[in-house]
C-alpha cells in the first residue's frame, strides 16, 4: 500500500515538475535575460553566471534606446499604458454591452434570438485581417483612426462574443425560479438582475472578463493598421526593438517582463474564479 | 368574495394545451390541494397564478381584483417552489428576510419577524448557514418560512414535502395543517400524493388532463368521485374494477360479478342494459365464511401484512384480480386458498363505460347533488 502511494506520489511530483518547467522555464529565463547585456545573451555557451544590469530597464523606462549604432527613442511606456487602458475600457464596455445581453440571450426567446447571438459569435470565425481593410476604411471616413475610441470599439470584436457567450452559459444555469422567487418575494426586475442573476454568475463573469483581458491585451493586428505611434499598445510597441543595428533581446526581454506583470498579476489573483469559474462551467455543460 | 377566482385558465406550451380551461374559485382562509398525477398542469397553474407564466386566455383575480398583467412582485403572493429555489449566495437568514426588505422594512421588524418565522419552524439554529450547508429538511423549512414570513394573505406551495425523506414529510404533514391555518393565508397547495392532499386540503381539486375533474371535500371525493379517473387517485391500493352489465330480475338492478349474482340497492334501476365498471375500494371488500349468496366465489393468492392492515390479493373465477384489505390485527393468519368474498354495497361505484363517469343512483339522499 504505502510503496504503491509512494511510487504514486514520486510520479505525480515528477510530472508536475516537469509541466511546471515547461510551462515556466520560458518565462525565467526571459526573466534572466531581461538583466543581461546584448552581449551576454548571445555568447556561446549559454551561462547562467552574469553581472546583472538594470540597463535595459532603465532604457525603457525612460525611453532611450541605446544601441550599438546610437541612441533611439522609444515609447515604451506610453505603449504599456496604452495597452492598459485599451484593454481595460474594452473589456469594461463589453461587460456593460455584454452581461445584460447574455442574460437576454439565457432567458428569453425572442425573434431572431439565436441568429444574433450566433451572428456575434461568429466574429471570432473571422480571420481579423478579412474585416480590416474594409475597417480601415469606414474608420477613416468615420474619423476613428488613430483614437482610443476606435480601438476600444473594434476590440469589442474579441471580447464581446467571448463575454456573451461565456456568461451566457452561466445564466443558463441559473434556476428560473431562483429568479422568480426573487421576484414573487417583491423584488423588482431590474434588482433581480442585479442582486440574484448577475453574483450568481459571477465567476463566470470574472472568467470571461479576464479571458477576454488577455485577448486584448495580446492583440496586434487591429492595433498595427487603425493606430499610429502614440496610440499603439505594447505587442505593437514591441516592434521598435527590431532595429537597424539588431534586435535588443536584452530590452526584448525587459519588455516582455513588464507587458506580461499586469495579466500574469491579474491571472495569478483572479486564478480562483477562473478555475473554478471555467470548470463549472464546463461540468454542467 | 372569493380570494382567488380563477376563470376558464388555458395556457399551452407549443403546440402542448396544458391547461385546457380551469376555473377554480378559493375562499378566504380556504385550503385548498390541486392534486393529480404529474404533467396535467398543476404547475403551470401555480405560476400562472404567481405571474410567472401568462396565461393563453381566461382570468385571474386575487382578492377581487384582475391580475392579468401584473408582474410577479406586484401580487403580494408568497410562494414555495418544489425545488425550494433558496438563492445559493445568501444566508439562510437573508434568504427568509427577502421577502421583508422587498416591503422597504426597517431592520428590527426583519429581525423580529425572521425570527419568529424561524422559531416556528424550528430552524433558528441554522439562520447564518447558507443553503449548501443545509439538510434537504431544513431547506424545505427555510424555504417556507421564507414563503410565510410577510404574512401573505394568499400562499401557493408547490409540492413542498416532495423533495424531503419520508419521515420529515409525515411530520410536516402533522404539522403544516395548523401552520397554515394559523397564518391565516389563503392557500393554493400542489400536491401527487393522494394522503397529502387528503390531510391538508379542506377542500381537493383534482386536476386531470389539463382540467378540473372535480373539487369537492376530501371525504366526498373519496365516497363519491365523480368518473374513474378520479376514483383512481385516491386510495391505497387503488380501486378494484370489474366490468359488469347490470340488468333487471324482477324490477331490481342486479349485477354478475365472478359468477355470483349481487343485487344492488333500487336506486340502479336506470343501470339496466348499459356497460359498467363496477368500483370496489379495497376496505370494502372482505372475506366471510362459507357460501352464502351474494358472496363471490374467491382464491385467496397471497397475504401482504402492512402493519396496521393486510393487502390481500384475490383472483375471481376467469383470473380477474381484486385487492382487499383488512385490519392487520388477526390473531392467525390468513391461509391461501379457496375463499368466498363479499362487499358492502352501499359503497358500490358504477363507472359507465363509454364516459368514465360515475352513475348517480336516482334517490341518492344527501350524498350527491
Amino acid at each position: 500500500m504505502d510503496r504503491i502511494s509512494f511510487i504514486e506520489r514520486a510520479l505525480r511530483g515528477v510530472l508536475l515538475a516537469l509541466i511546471v518547467l515547461f510551462f515556466l522555464f520560458p518565462i525565467f529565463w526571459i526573466l534572466l535575460m531581461s538583466f543581461q547585456t546584448n552581449e551576454q545573451i548571445l555568447r556561446i555557451p549559454p551561462s547562467l553566471s552574469f553581472v546583472p544590469t538594470l540597463d535595459n530597464y532603465r532604457a525603457l523606462i525612460s525611453g532611450h534606446l541605446l544601441t550599438s549604432a546610437g541612441s533611439l527613442d522609444i515609447a515604451f511606456m506610453r505603449n504599456l499604458g496604452n495597452s492598459v487602458l485599451l484593454s481595460t475600457c474594452a473589456v469594461l464596455l463589453a461587460l456593460v454591452l455584454g452581461v445584460p445581453a447574455a442574460y437576454a440571450f439565457a432567458r428569453f426567446k425572442f425573434w431572431l434570438s439565436e441568429d444574433i447571438a450566433f451572428t456575434l459569435l461568429s466574429f471570432r470565425f473571422a480571420p481579423p485581417l478579412l474585416v480590416l481593410l474594409p475597417l480601415s476604411l469606414y474608420f477613416q471616413d468615420l474619423g476613428l483612426v488613430d483614437t482610443y475610441v476606435g480601438l476600444i470599439w473594434v476590440y469589442q470584436l474579441i471580447a464581446l462574443p467571448l463575454i456573451l457567450w461565456i456568461v451566457r452559459g452561466y445564466f443558463e444555469d441559473i434556476s428560473p425560479d431562483i429568479e422568480n422567487a426573487y421576484r414573487i418575494a417583491g423584488h423588482s426586475w431590474l434588482r433581480t438582475f442585479f442582486k440574484i442573476a448577475v453574483p450568481l454568475a459571477g465567476p463566470g463573469i470574472a472568467a470571461a472578463g479576464l479571458l477576454s483581458f488577455i485577448f486584448c491585451w495580446n492583440n496586434f493586428v487591429f492595433a498595427l493598421i487603425l493606430a499610429s505611434a502614440d496610440k499603439q499598445p505594447v505587442t505593437v510597441g514591441a516592434l521598435a526593438f527590431v532595429t537597424a543595428s539588431g534586435i535588443q533581446y536584452g530590452q526584448v526581454a525587459a519588455a516582455i517582463v513588464l507587458s506580461v506583470t499586469p495579466t500574469l498579476l491579474l491571472a495569478l489573483y483572479a486564478q480562483r474564479w477562473l478555475v473554478e469559474g471555467l470548470s463549472l462551467g464546463a461540468v454542467k455543460g | 368574495m372569493a380570494q382567488i377566482e380563477i376563470k376558464n385558465l388555458r395556457k399551452s406550451f407549443k403546440d402542448d394545451a396544458v391547461l385546457k380551461g380551469v376555473s377554480l374559485d378559493v375562499d378566504k382562509g380556504e385550503i385548498v390541494t390541486l392534486f393529480g398525477p404529474s404533467g396535467t398542469g398543476k404547475t403551470v397553474l401555480l405560476r400562472l397564478l404567481a405571474g410567472i407564466h401568462a396565461p393563453d386566455a381566461g382570468t385571474i383575480a386575487l382578492r377581487g381584483r384582475d391580475v392579468s398583467g401584473s408582474p410577479p412582485d406586484k401580487r403580494g403572493i408568497g410562494m414555495a417552489f418544489q425545488n425550494f429555489a433558496l438563492f445559493p449566495h445568501m444566508t439562510a437568514r437573508d434568504n427568509i428576510a427577502s421577502a421583508l426588505t422587498a416591503r422597504k422594512a426597517d431592520s428590527a421588524e426583519i429581525a423580529r419577524k425572521v425570527g419568529a418565522v424561524a422559531q416556528l419552524l424550528k430552524i433558528s439554529h441554522v439562520l447564518d448557514h447558507s443553503p449548501r450547508e443545509l439538510s434537504n429538511g431544513q431547506k424545505q423549512r427555510t424555504a417556507l418560512a421564507r414563503a410565510l414570513v410577510a404574512d401573505p394573505d394568499i400562499l401557493l406551495l408547490d409540492d413542498p414535502l416532495r423533495n424531503v425523506d419520508a419521515k420529515l414529510r409525515y411530520e410536516m404533514r402533522l404539522e403544516l395543517p395548523a401552520l397554515l391555518k394559523r397564518a391565516g393565508s389563503t392557500v393554493l397547495y400542489v400536491t401527487q400524493d393522494f394522503k397529502e392532499a387528503m390531510a391538508l386540503g379542506d377542500r381537493i381539486a383534482v386536476l386531470l388532463d389539463g382540467e378540473i375533474e372535480q373539487c369537492d371535500t376530501p371525504a366526498r371525493i373519496y365516497a363519491e368521485p365523480v368518473s374513474i379517473g378520479v376514483a383512481r387517485l385516491f386510495g391505497d391500493p387503488t380501486l378494484n374494477l370489474v366490468a359488469v352489465e347490470p340488468r333487471l330480475v324482477d324490477g331490481a338492478p342486479e349485477i354478475l360479478v365472478g359468477g355470483a349474482t349481487i343485487r344492488l340497492p333500487a336506486s340502479y334501476a336506470a343501470t339496466a342494459g348499459g356497460s359498467y365498471m363496477l368500483g370496489l375500494r379495497p376496505e370494502s371488500l372482505r372475506l366471510v365464511d362459507g357460501p352464502a349468496p351474494g358472496t363471490i366465489t374467491v382464491d385467496l393468492v397471497a397475504v401482504t401484512p402492512l402493519n396496521e392492515k393486510s393487502v390481500l390479493l384475490l383472483t375471481m373465477e376467469g383470473g380477474q384480480e381484486l385487492l382487499a384489505s383488512e385490519a392487520g390485527d388477526r390473531d392467525e393468519p390468513r391461509r391461501t386458498g379457496p375463499a368466498h368474498a363479499a362487499f358492502d354495497k352501499d359503497a358500490v361505484l358504477l363507472f359507465d363505460c363509454a364516459s368514465g363517469r360515475r352513475f348517480v343512483p336516482a334517490d341518492a339522499t344527501g350524498v350527491s347533488k
